[in-house]
């Protein structure tokens, strides 16, 4: 692993975000546009509804939330189709660039996209709706890395998909997220969920996640449980997933893909 | 006679039944340049694509600088670089960010001289803040020669680094790569449809015909052998397989 490899790779997507206004307003338009109908919503429930407050109150740091993970997973698929687009893969990789050192270059890039939108998220919603995330203290940070772990998770599976099936899978670098959303139980717990579906829930990491942040609000509880499931289960899917990216990698060169996934 | 800094052996490569190139051998020796021909599908493209380790053979061995390519990747390609007219560099940055990038991914530690350097040799300088998408054709092709010999490689690899170019673009391009390799001994695998251009770059000539090596020599060689007046007509009557 050389770090100035992944630092060549950091820098030249640095470059295009200095440069380009659409992909910054990716990072600020729509978690501000989330922001803005969920605090509403928020508000008009607590109005609504004056026994609820304390549970409503977390929309907005479930939203907060669950947008670390959509970023964590958009920072490394985005990375990853901003070369097919350019079509650059083919210098990167007849380059002394590593398949480990592209995707260690992609998840350094979630965590700037996840920080910069958390932080603008956080204070937003701090001053328009007076709602301050921080008061969950010091869980907030492990909560924070195992939803971007779980973002990771999904962005390597989306990303190898891709890689696999060509630009023709490109529209799962939005999607394929959303389809963790229901059983991630941001909005409600799993205890909702049909029966059948809790389990599933349940091996899902960010499901915890959730689920532990509620613990932290409703009851002022430290979830220590759920944390480590969260955090057992990130490291077992990113582990897995890493391998099945290194598999996709080596079948896609086999198989004269790699140069062509562009095409 | 110095080691070859090329070394293929018994190099085949199948995609399904399709086989696109069928237990070729040859060396290239430092400082010489050998031009690949063949018609479209002949097996050149994968043939470079295995060479740069991005397209994993089906069988056979390439070694460069005495070292496999399979187990020695990283340490063979910080000293390989390759051009094409068919590829690109990131749109949204500009030539010299995309410079900097390169130099970074190969581990140069004077980018800003090499860059000045590449600039001036390529007459980069009123293009070196443009957008890569603003570039033309063939400024694109000089983005893209510039990129690979700023790492100063032992060998080049050049996948018809002068098609669709003008005759001046392409006059000043061939100028500068012989220019280049007489002073940096620069060893260079070069691939172009334009016969004369072959007769030009290279020091020898390899024919490829559905993936096998039918001919190799000089130019003057393989014309000879194949009792023709020019390179064109020995492309031709391999094509036709007459």
């Amino acid at each position: 692993m050389n770090i100035g490899r992944i630092n060549a790779m950091i820098s030249r997507h640095l470059y295009l975000y200095r440069r380009s206004f659409p992909r910054l307003l990716e990072i600020f338009y729509w978690p501000l546009l989330d922001l803005v109908v969920w605090g509403f919503i928020t508000m008009y429930l607590a109005q609504e509804g004056k026994g609820l407050h304390g549970a409503v109150t977390f929309f907005l740091g479930a939203l907060i939330f669950w947008d670390i993970l959509f970023r964590a997973q958009q920072g490394i698929t985005i990375s990853f189709l901003e070369e097919i687009w350019s079509r650059n893969l083919m210098n990167l990789f007849a380059s002394p660039l590593t398949a480990g050192e592209f995707l260690v270059a992609t998840m350094a890039m979630s965590v700037f996209k996840v920080a910069a939108v958390s932080v603008i998220m956080a204070f937003s919603a701090l001053f328009f709706y007076s709602y301050n995330v921080f008061i969950m203290g010091l869980t907030l940070i492990p909560f924070a890395f195992n939803l971007i772990a779980a973002g990771w998770i999904i962005g390597i599976l989306t990303m190898s998909v891709i890689m696999r099936f060509g630009q023709q899978a490109e529209v799962l670098a939005w999607g394929l997220v959303f389809l963790f959303q229901p059983i991630s139980c941001v909005f409600y717990p799993v205890s909702v969920l049909p029966t059948w579906l809790q389990p599933i829930a349940l091996a899902n990491p960010a499901a915890h996640v959730f689920e532990g942040m509620r613990d932290v609000l409703l009851n002022q509880s430290i979830p220590w449980e759920h944390l480590a499931w969260a955090t057992g289960l990130n490291a077992f899917y990113l582990l897995l997933m890493i391998g099945v990216y290194q598999y996709t990698f080596s079948v896609c060169k086999d198989r004269g893909m790699l140069v062509r996934v562009g095409e | 006679m110095s080691s070859p800094i090329v070394e293929v052996r018994n190099l085949s490569k199948r995609f399904g039944d399709f086989t696109a190139v069928d237990q070729i051998s040859f060396e290239i020796q430092p400082g010489e340049t050998v031009g690949l021909l063949g018609p479209n599908g002949a097996g050149k493209t994968t043939t470079f694509q295995m060479l740069l380790g991005v397209v994993t053979p089906t069988e056979g061995s390439i070694q460069m600088f005495g070292l496999d390519l399979m187990t020695h990747r990283e340490t063979i390609l910080r000293q390989v670089n390759f051009s094409s007219t068919y590829i690109s560099m990131p749109f949204a940055l500009t030539v010299e960010e995309n410079l900097k990038v390169t130099g970074k991914l190969y581990g140069l530690s004077d980018i800003n001289r090499r860059i000045d350097d590449v600039v001036k040799k390529l007459e980069m300088e009123d293009i070196r803040k443009k957008l890569t998408r603003k570039l033309s054709s063939g400024q694109m092709s000089r983005l893209t020669l510039a990129k690979a010999v700023m790492t100063e490689p032992k060998i080049l690899f050049l996948d018809e680094p002068t098609a669709s170019l003008d005759p001046d673009i392409a006059h000043k391009i061939k100028g500068f790569l012989k220019e280049y390799r007489d002073t940096s001994g620069l060893s260079m695998l070069y691939t172009s449809h334009n016969m004369r251009e072959m007769e030009e770059m290279s020091d020898r000539i390899i024919f490829l015909q559905r993936g096998k090596i039918v001919a190799q020599g000089t130019a003057s060689e393989v014309v000879a052998q194949y009792d023709e007046d020019d390179l064109e007509q020995v492309f031709l009557k391999i094509a036709r397989d007459e």
